[in-house]
């Protein structure tokens, strides 16, 4: 009967007590407050471009955000020129195709390295990983030496080669491989399914997250690339967006507001994939960096 | 269905030998159960059956033929694993006629077929859905409803109520059980639970350390084990060895000074052990076999164990579920002759 009084009491005791109101915590001022400068920092530069492609040419050096004579005619201009059309479709064939590159071949890779048991395995999936740290300046010149040999200067192929497959691909698909259990693939070895199949059917649409992650990132990269598409073309005709968009204006100036219309226009494919895609691309950047 | 043969099988990861050379044959539409403790070596026969691991040694074979250096997929057999391995993207539909995908039957016929063993597992309802909307025991029935589908001649399944709780285990285990009553196929089931085996099996296959220790009905390995560890292995609580003496008149003299007749001719001196499960040794009247003080209880309703301390160490016994010795209580223990087994207290082999 003691217990059970002792057990009441304590029991009212706990009961009776309100939770006290949360005190203003400062700390999470600081977040926020550090949230919003950063916010502003990533914005700032989105919100200058499009202000500028509103500008007219006197006005691109001043730094005010609102135009003074807000105008349209830089968007009618880059539109209306025949080049920027071919740079743009340049620029999709290119970051698609290198796309559903990275998306097969790093898969399969990814799932070779992380499924298959073979002699060699580590020192394969080792020097792979060992590319990540050389940096693409240094490998621009043989990559050019290598074109050049086998006449692929100024072409789509030569834009595409270098980046068909990437090492990161290679490392983020077998890392989530390894999220598959093996059991699945041996009940679809036993069903009578081979190895491509498996891949295909099994393995492939339980990382699709993954993939999806992987697509974005490929898909960006290679919109935004710079250096090696200037580097590998020569005529104009076959200018990705960026290289392309560099060389509006002439020796003596750069025509900055038709650069920035132009770079407002090419956002919107990459807001798109974006946007369809972010809930992967979340996920798949907090599913990578888990197991990474 | 078909006859499942095993002869003089071995498998080696480099130089460590994992099974040693064992050998079984499994009739056909019969329930064969392998048991025994983690690393004993039956989900790695089993897997040489299956396929899925090479064959070191030895010769396997389905329905008398060789299938050594055969694909899974071509071994007539199918498979019920532990984690269900249903993919989660298809539908339960698309699970079960996984099985058929490389099948030549027309699409009507692999619909027919899936709506057949849906019906059979009375899963029809749940067709549509995916496995995360499915509970624990439906996703294991999709398991064995895709093994099904394909109409193997051997059903594997490696250890697949291990994931379900206590109360589906049972249900489950009675399924399996009625399924195997229905379609009359040979099974061979991996388990480390000796409820399970003792419930479903025609014979039980016990293993520790690679090699086979007894196969035989669930009756033979409870009630003649054919040594310490099936003896041990096979019924919970696991049977009490106590340590003894052959005697000049051929009676086990034990520790504990008390003298238990031995039905079968042994040298003097021989050491031995004699084998009492706890259901068979009960405190009361009789040729005490053993005396010692209660210092614990067990209650389990219909009956209480008590753990008894005697000379001999610790001793699991059955008492009245009502009234039974206190804790402290001094109780002799006795048996019923035919109950006890004797065993080589150097090899573990029976000698009763």
């Amino acid at each position: 009967m003691a217990v059970a009084e002792e057990i009441r009491a304590s029991s009212d005791t706990l009961l009776s007590v309100k939770s006290p109101r949360k005190p203003a915590n400062m700390g999470q001022f600081i977040r926020w407050a550090l949230l919003f400068i950063g916010g502003i920092l990533m914005v700032m530069p989105i919100a200058f471009m499009i202000s500028t492609s509103l500008k007219w040419p006197h006005e691109i050096y001043n730094l005010r955000l609102i135009p003074e004579e807000p105008t349209i005619e830089n968007y009618t201009f880059v539109l209306e020129d025949g080049r920027f059309y071919w740079w743009f479709v340049n620029s999709i064939i290119i970051a698609t195709i290198t796309t559903i590159c990275n998306v097969l071949f790093d898969s399969l890779v990814g799932y070779t390295l992380c499924k298959f048991k073979f002699p060699g395995r580590y020192i394969i999936f080792i020097a792979i990983l060992s590319t990540l740290m050389i940096p693409t300046e240094m490998l621009v010149i043989p990559w050019y030496l290598m074109s050049q040999q086998f006449g692929w200067l100024d072409s789509y192929w030569g834009i595409m080669f270098p980046g068909l497959m990437t090492a990161f691909g290679t490392f983020l698909m077998k890392q989530f491989f390894e999220t598959v259990p093996d059991d699945f693939i041996e009940a679809a070895r036993i069903d009578g399914l081979n190895e491509l199949q498996i891949w295909w059917t099994v393995a492939m649409p339980l990382v699709k997250p993954a993939l999806a992650a992987l697509a974005i990132f490929v898909f960006l990269g290679n919109w935004t690339a710079f250096i090696w598409p200037l580097i590998v073309t020569n005529s104009t005709d076959m200018y990705t967006l960026p290289v392309g968009l560099s060389s509006f204006g002439d020796e003596a100036d750069v025509a900055w507001e038709l650069i920035m219309t132009g770079a407002a226009i090419s956002t919107i494919p990459t807001l798109v994939v974006f946007l369809v895609f972010q809930r992967f691309i979340i996920r798949g950047v907090v599913m990578a960096g888990l197991k990474g | 269905m078909a006859n499942l043969s095993i002869k003089k099988l071995t498998k080696a990861y480099g130089a460590t030998e994992v099974l040693h050379g064992i050998s079984l044959d499994v009739h056909d539409g019969e329930f064969v159960v392998f048991v025994g403790p983690s690393g004993c070596g039956k989900s790695t026969t089993l897997r040489l059956i299956a396929g899925l691991e090479e064959v070191t040694s030895g010769i396997i074979e389905i329905g008398d033929r060789e299938v050594n250096n055969l694909e899974p997929k071509d071994r007539d057999i199918a498979m019920v694993f532990q984690n269900y391995a249903i993919y989660p993207h298809m539908t339960v539909r698309k699970n079960i006629g996984f099985g058929l995908r490389s099948s030549n039957l027309p699409k009507a016929d692999k619909e027919k077929r899936i709506d057949e063993v849906a019906e059979l597992l009375g899963m029809t309802d749940l067709l549509e859905r995916k496995p995360a909307q499915l509970s624990g025991g439906q996703r294991q029935r999709v398991a064995i409803g895709r093994a099904m589908v394909r109409d193997p001649a051997v059903f594997l399944f490696d250890e697949p109520l291990s994931n379900l709780d206590a109360q589906l285990r049972t249900q489950m285990r009675l399924e399996i059980k009625k399924l195997h009553q229905r379609v009359g196929s040979t099974i061979v089931f991996v388990t480390h639970d000796q409820v399970e085996a003792m419930t479903m099996a025609d014979r039980i296959v016990i293993m520790k350390d690679g090699y086979i220790q007894q196969v035989g009905t669930p009756s033979e390995v409870y009630h003649k084990p054919a040594n310490t560890f099936v003896a041990q292995f096979i019924g919970a609580p696991a049977m009490n060895m106590v340590p003894g003496v052959i005697n000049a008149s051929n009676a086990i003299e034990l520790g504990s000074g008390s003298v238990v007749p031995m039905g079968r001719n042994l040298a003097e001196g021989t050491k031995v052990l004699l084998g009492a499960r706890p259901e068979d040794l009960v405190a009361g009247d009789g040729p005490t076999i053993i005396e010692g003080n209660v210092n614990l209880q067990e209650p389990l309703g219909h009956e209480t164990l008590i753990y008894v301390s005697t000379k001999a160490g610790e001793i699991i016994a059955k008492a009245d579920g009502r009234t039974p010795p206190g804790v402290g209580a001094k109780v002799s223990l006795t048996s019923a002759p035919e109950n006890l087994h004797v065993f080589d207290a150097t090899t573990g082999d029976s000698l009763t």
